[in-house]
């Protein structure tokens, strides 16, 4: 491996299979969501690899994109957590494949 | 590659691995925070200061601490009798194995197109604050707005339902 920028990027592509494993396989809502979140972090990991190797790093983009991502993986996470504390609240469970019912 | 980076990748992976893979709830939470540490270490690794310190900040300062509470509110440390992975779970692992097949066949195939080290840009804090309010400032108004709409929302959906005839 002769160039940086592809390690991480490989390093990104790896924990973003690791979080769409975890997201996938997991019966827990709240270790879907972090798989999830693993995977956005990946994402960030790209965009900041591709601003520092990129041809025009003083514009600033891949920085300002992860940036207003990490805002709003955020926000994600906020909404996701209230929705899995107020499903448990209804269904009693926070396991995915017991909440098989979209009736109340 | 410096050993450095091959040190932060490994732990930041390995905290992703043990965040899928640990059965107790909590150890899956602190397992990600140390991936989530591991991701801000890589970028301030590529010399990207600020999201590193905006990783930490949000991530391993908020994130993680939202996650430990949903997991008291929801009784997540109670261990599932049945296991913690879902009946299709080897078809989740067939997919992640595809993707990153794919993901890092794309990587390798264009490794000859990645440009080459150069050197290390400038990013001050002075440098993103100008871009924010200069070029950036309408995506960062719609950031605002929707932090507010989302802390509105979690607010509101997570609040107490009120008691309906059944």
């Amino acid at each position: 491996m002769t160039t940086p920028l592809a390690g991480y990027l490989l390093v990104a592509a790896l924990l973003f299979a690791i979080g769409l494993g975890g997201a996938l396989a997991r019966r827990n809502a709240i270790v879907v969501l972090i798989g999830i979140e693993l995977m956005l972090n990946a994402a960030n990991l790209n965009l900041v690899a591709f601003w520092r190797f990129g041809p025009l790093p003083e514009a600033l983009t891949g920085m300002m994109f992860a940036i207003f991502s990490i805002a709003v993986a955020a926000a994600e996470a906020a909404v996701g957590l209230g929705l899995i504390i107020a499903v448990y609240r209804h269904a009693g469970t926070a396991e995915l494949d017991k909440i098989d019912r979209m009736k109340g | 590659m410096s050993a450095i980076f091959y040190l932060l990748a490994v732990i930041t992976l390995a905290g992703g691995l043990a965040t899928v893979l640990l059965k107790q709830l909590v150890h899956c939470a602190l397992a990600a925070t140390v991936a989530f540490a591991g991701l801000a270490l890589l970028f301030l690794q590529l010399d990207a200061q600020f999201a590193g310190f905006a990783q930490i900040l949000v991530y391993i300062g908020a994130v993680a601490i939202l996650i430990v509470f949903a997991i008291l509110l929801t009784h997540g440390s109670h261990m599932p009798k049945d296991g913690v992975f879902s009946r299709s779970w080897a078809l989740g692992l067939v997919i992640a194995a595809g993707v990153f097949a794919i993901l890092g066949w794309a990587v390798l195939a264009g490794i000859s197109a990645v440009p080459r080290q150069n050197a290390p840009p400038s990013a001050t804090v002075r440098d993103i604050g100008e871009a924010l309010v200069g070029r950036y400032v309408l995506p960062l108004e719609i950031v605002a707005l929707l932090l507010t709409a989302a802390t509105i929302g979690a607010v509101v959906v997570a609040m107490h339902e009120k008691a309906s005839p059944r």
